[in-house]
């Protein structure tokens, strides 16, 4: 099934049923996805200045690096994907979004948890366990609103009037399965009351950490980009059965790398994960060739549009994911380990993979769902640029500064302040990116924000005019 | 596909596949650990901490210590070491030219001949002097014993080797699961901006040393890149009579305004304890070494 076939079937009513559900997951996320930036930037700053947060507890390195990361992942990834997912699955049912008022509500839900989870971090509750600092109130709120939106995507997935399941459909639906059940187990674990002993807690939490920022971003992001890249392009996805390969492989061998070679557990936890990392270079590069022959010819200007979002996107992931399995080569870990680098990597992953391809995604929706043009048409060029470059600058300095410094303290020659004074000049470069990505992703705020006030201003105008239009003549009584 | 079953199903087995390898399996194993036995003693490992001790991790946890600080030290081997302790009546020159003929006609030795004839090589007789350094139990016990024989003492050491242990006084051997036995939670860090934590208590062991770095670390270490944690302390006005107990002793210019005194909080307090607890210094079943103080 082609999705540009898509078009024909009343796609007005279908739009318009996912228009409120849509906003207020995109308009969050946007607002999280700035704050987010804007608290990293803040943590950062530490280092340029290490006193300059001495008196504020709040903002200290470690709880505002913490935030600003769950911030991207829980605050920007998950709400934006999760919208986009929606749309996905109502335009290929060619049926409107069942259940419409139940992912309003989760969506409200979840930022509300967002935001209990980051006020609970800066405060300093968090539960000290990476990618699950949320405490407890805010991860039930988080589950709780994902499954609701869940609920909704599998109805409308369910009343697909073509039974064939087209390959997004198996990303996307796998994405959601997936993020319910490593989520729920993860805080079962670490968050319920009742860790299990030592250092078993790390590999639950490595385990989780894996499965979200490797296998899950990757079903979500990949499973966006082979609806979007083939309709944009006008051209079908090539093909189908090697889709059908890349994610099986993807959700069979990714989900065991994890752990990484250093790790202090028996032996066999990082060797089966570095095999696992291994073999999950076959997804990343299957889905690589995928993108390239389906994006290959095709006659469509991309001009710093929703197309180059995605197609950066894709090749984000493939060089994020590259990096990332490499990490889980125990040679290049004890040079990487405990280094910038990962850093680098991890947000390459959130912004320059995932965060491409949603705000690329997002510009694509939001004029059809809302039925009008975006105010800023031309902010989203400058959006692109911003964000694409902000980002390389912001990654690239991360990853060639924890080269050295994992050189560095590689040799017990090297004194150890130098290593950390060899990073600084790196981390100076990579601030000046993060505010380009954050100036980026104040024109995708900005778009949604007038969007909304337009779209609530045409509300009220609506009902202004219903109440204050004269009555019908029958109705005047003479 | 034509159902949503078979994606279900693929998620579901390839999912429950590794919760079965990565969680549940190292649950069944590492999650019902009990205290291990210290090598060549009766102590068991790890210790649980006291108090204060237990609360500052809760503190470490709050304040996102392990953002830029690692507890988990690396090695990639272990090796003996022979180490000539006393040349007995022998001068060095003989007993160098005793020793390279000793391990160039024993046959167990001669492999190893050219590695000890460098270790020789400039020596003029200072003690204690590695004698071999490599990883045969067998050669370093047959080079020991040949050497008793004519009245020289050595000592044979197994060392943990790489560039952590290598580092001053971070630990004599890697970080193994069973010394994560009592945290909780476990804050094994992932980002070395700041130096490892794993032995710090055995690196700087005085509590006001720690409450210093705290409040003002460049104090203490000239080049740190550590934030000053001031929250954790108050400023507060001198009352009449000697100092507190408590107060800071700082460098005039880190103290405060005159008439003021630093005083840490109770969370730092907690902190420093726990910093204080982190020893990784005992030898363990899987982490072999020879303490140095168990060479006499």
């Amino acid at each position: 099934m082609n999705p540009t076939e898509n078009n024909t079937f009343c796609p007005n009513e279908i739009d318009a049923s996912c228009r409120v559900p849509l906003l207020a997951l995109f308009g969050g996320a946007a607002l999280w996805l700035v704050l987010g930036l804007a608290l990293g930037i803040a943590a950062m700053l530490s280092f340029h200045q290490p006193d300059l947060f001495a008196g504020c507890p709040f903002l200290s390195y470690g709880r505002a690096q913490a935030a600003a990361n769950d911030l991207l992942f829980y605050g920007f990834v998950i709400p934006a994907a999760l919208g986009v997912m929606l749309w996905i699955f109502a335009r290929l049912s060619r049926s409107p979004l069942a259940l419409p008022l139940v992912p309003v509500a989760a969506a409200n839900l979840w930022h509300v948890g967002v935001l209990v989870g980051t006020v609970s971090i800066l405060l300093g509750f968090s539960t000290g366990h990476p990618w699950l600092e949320y405490p407890r109130a805010a991860a039930v709120l988080l589950f709780a609103a994902f499954m609701l939106v869940a609920v909704s995507a599998v109805a409308t997935m369910g009343f697909r009037l073509n039974r064939e399941l087209y390959p997004s459909h198996w990303f996307l639906f796998a994405a959601l399965l997936w993020f319910v059940w490593s989520y729920a187990t993860a805080n079962l674990f670490l968050v319920s009351g009742h860790p299990p002993r030592g250092v078993a807690q790390a590999v639950v939490g490595w385990w989780l950490a894996n499965n979200l920022i490797f296998v899950w971003l990757a079903l979500a992001g990949v499973g966006i980009a082979f609806y979007f890249l083939p309709k944009i392009a006008g051209k079908p996805l090539a093909s189908s059965g090697y889709a059908l390969f890349a994610f099986l492989t993807l959700v069979f061998f990714g989900a065991w790398a994890g752990i990484p070679p250093g790790a202090p557990v028996p032996a066999w936890l990082p060797t089966v994960s570095a095999f696992g990392a291994l073999l999950s270079l076959i997804p990343v590069i299957a889905i690589g060739i995928i993108a390239k022959k389906t994006v290959c010819g095709a006659k469509v200007p991309c001009r710093g549009g929703p197309f180059c979002f995605i197609k950066f996107g894709v090749l984000g992931f493939v060089v994020s994911s590259l990096l990332y399995l490499g990490e889980f080569c125990p040679r290049a870990s004890r040079v990487l380990e405990f280094t910038w680098f990962q850093t680098g990597v991890t947000q390459w992953q959130l912004l320059g993979f995932a965060g491409m391809i949603l705000c690329g995604a997002i510009y694509e929706i939001l004029p059809r769902v809302m039925d009008r043009e975006l105010p800023f048409a031309w902010l989203v060029k400058l959006n692109f640029f911003l964000f694409a470059g902000g980002t390389l600058l912001f990654v690239v300095p991360l990853l060639l500064g924890g080269v050295e410094q994992g050189l560095k303290l590689r040799d017990a020659a090297v004194p150890f302040a130098d290593t950390g004074a060899a990073a600084l000049k790196f981390l100076r470069v990579s601030t000046t990116g993060q505010l380009l990505a954050l100036l980026g992703s104040l024109c995708l705020l900005l778009n949604i924000l007038v969007m909304t006030i337009q779209w609530k201003l045409g509300l009220v105008k609506c009902v202004v005019t219903a109440v204050t239009a004269p009555l019908n003549a029958p109705e005047v009584k003479s | 596909m034509k159902n949503g079953f078979w994606v279900f199903l693929a998620a579901f087995v390839a999912l429950g596949a590794s919760w079965l390898g990565l969680v549940y399996g190292p649950l069944k194993q590492l999650g019902v650990a009990t205290e291990t036995k210290v090598l060549q003693s009766d102590a068991k490992w790890p210790q649980a901490r006291t108090g204060d001790a237990t609360l500052g991790l809760q503190v470490y946890r709050s304040a996102g210590c392990a953002a830029c600080h690692t507890e988990q030290i690396r090695q990639t081997g272990a090796a003996n070491v022979l180490t000539i302790t006393e040349t007995g009546s022998h001068q060095p020159a003989d007993l160098k030219g005793f020793i390279n003929s000793l391990s160039s006609s024993v046959p167990e030795l001669m492999n190893y001949s050219n590695a000890v004839a460098a270790n020789l090589a400039g020596w003029n007789g200072e003690l204690p002097k590695v004698l071999y350094r490599g990883a045969a139990d067998t050669v370093v016990a047959l080079l020991g014993d040949k050497l008793k024989a004519v009245g020289v003492k050595t000592e044979a050491r197994v060392v943990a080797t790489g560039a952590d242990i290598a580092r001053p006084g971070w630990g004599a051997r890697q970080s193994v699961a069973a010394d994560y036995l009592y945290d909780a939670p476990v804050q094994l860090g992932s980002l070395r901006a700041g130096p490892d934590l794993s032995n710090i208590g055995v690196r700087s062991p005085d509590l006001n040393w720690q409450l210093q770095h705290l409040y003002a670390p460049r104090s203490l270490v000239k080049n740190s890149t550590m934030p000053a944690f001031r929250f954790l302390f108050s400023v507060r006005k001198k009352a009449d009579g000697p100092d507190a107990a408590d107060a800071l002793v700082l460098p005039k210019e880190f103290a405060p305004a005159t008439g003021q005194e630093v005083v840490p909080t109770t969370e730092a307090r907690q902190l420093a304890a726990y910093l204080v607890s982190l020893k990784a210094g005992v030898p363990l079943y899987e982490a072999p070494f020879t303490p140095i103080t168990a060479a006499k």
